[in-house]
């Protein structure tokens, strides 16, 4: 399947923004696992990784305004309402339970690997919507 | 929608491909509209229609039309 203009420029800069961010991520895990940063600096390092995965939100924004396919951007828009209706579904049952002791406590950042999980099952129920239509 | 679509690219002997690369869409927006998964937008309706040098409702059934035959 070819791809257009805008899905090439989306997989391009998934694939920049992925590169970045292990480079920036290993290096502030190894300075932070030695305790060699405090202070501003240790907020700046901080708040490193978290920059090229907001980066990731931008690129699918992006996608958006540069795709002219309007079949394709719909698909595109379904994946993303599917993948935020489960990754805030997941976050308010696992909010309840932690609440009550339930399960351990999950760092913030899981939230957003969730939501990317759910941008592959919104690719598979547009699968099976365009398998069950057909 | 149901449309007639594929009867005017069957006539014209032009594969999915051929009317994408006319419309500047994907095959997968032209597969999608054949098959009544896909609604196109007004702009796409007329661009469709105008290619085949038809109006809209020679090439699209409308909703209400197909719910009352």
């Amino acid at each position: 399947m070819t791809c257009t203009p805008a899905q090439r420029r989306y997989n391009r800069r998934i694939i920049v923004l992925s590169i970045i961010y292990a480079a920036i991520l290993l290096p502030v895990c190894w300075v932070f696992v030695r305790h060699l940063a405090s202070g501003p600096l240790a907020y700046a390092l901080g708040v490193a990784p978290a920059l090229p995965v907001s980066g990731f939100f931008a690129v699918i924004g992006l996608y958006f305004v540069e795709e002219t396919d309007e079949y394709l951007r719909m698909l595109m828009a379904r994946q993303v309402i599917v993948a935020s209706g489960l990754a805030m579904t997941v976050a308010t049952f696992w909010g309840f339970l932690e609440n009550f002791g339930l399960v351990p406590h999950l760092v913030a950042y899981a939230w957003p690997i969730v939501w990317f999980a759910g941008l592959g099952v919104g690719a598979l129920v547009n699968k099976l919507i365009d398998r069950s239509a057909a | 929608m149901n449309n007639r679509l594929r009867v005017l690219r069957a006539e014209r002997g032009w594969s999915q491909q051929d009317l994408a690369e006319r419309l500047e869409v994907s095959r997968q927006s032209v597969n999608a509209i054949e098959t009544g998964r896909y609604d196109p937008s007004l702009p796409l309706a007329f661009r469709i229609a105008e290619l085949f040098g038809l109006a809209i409702e020679d090439v699209f059934v409308s909703p209400s039309k197909e719910s009352a035959s």
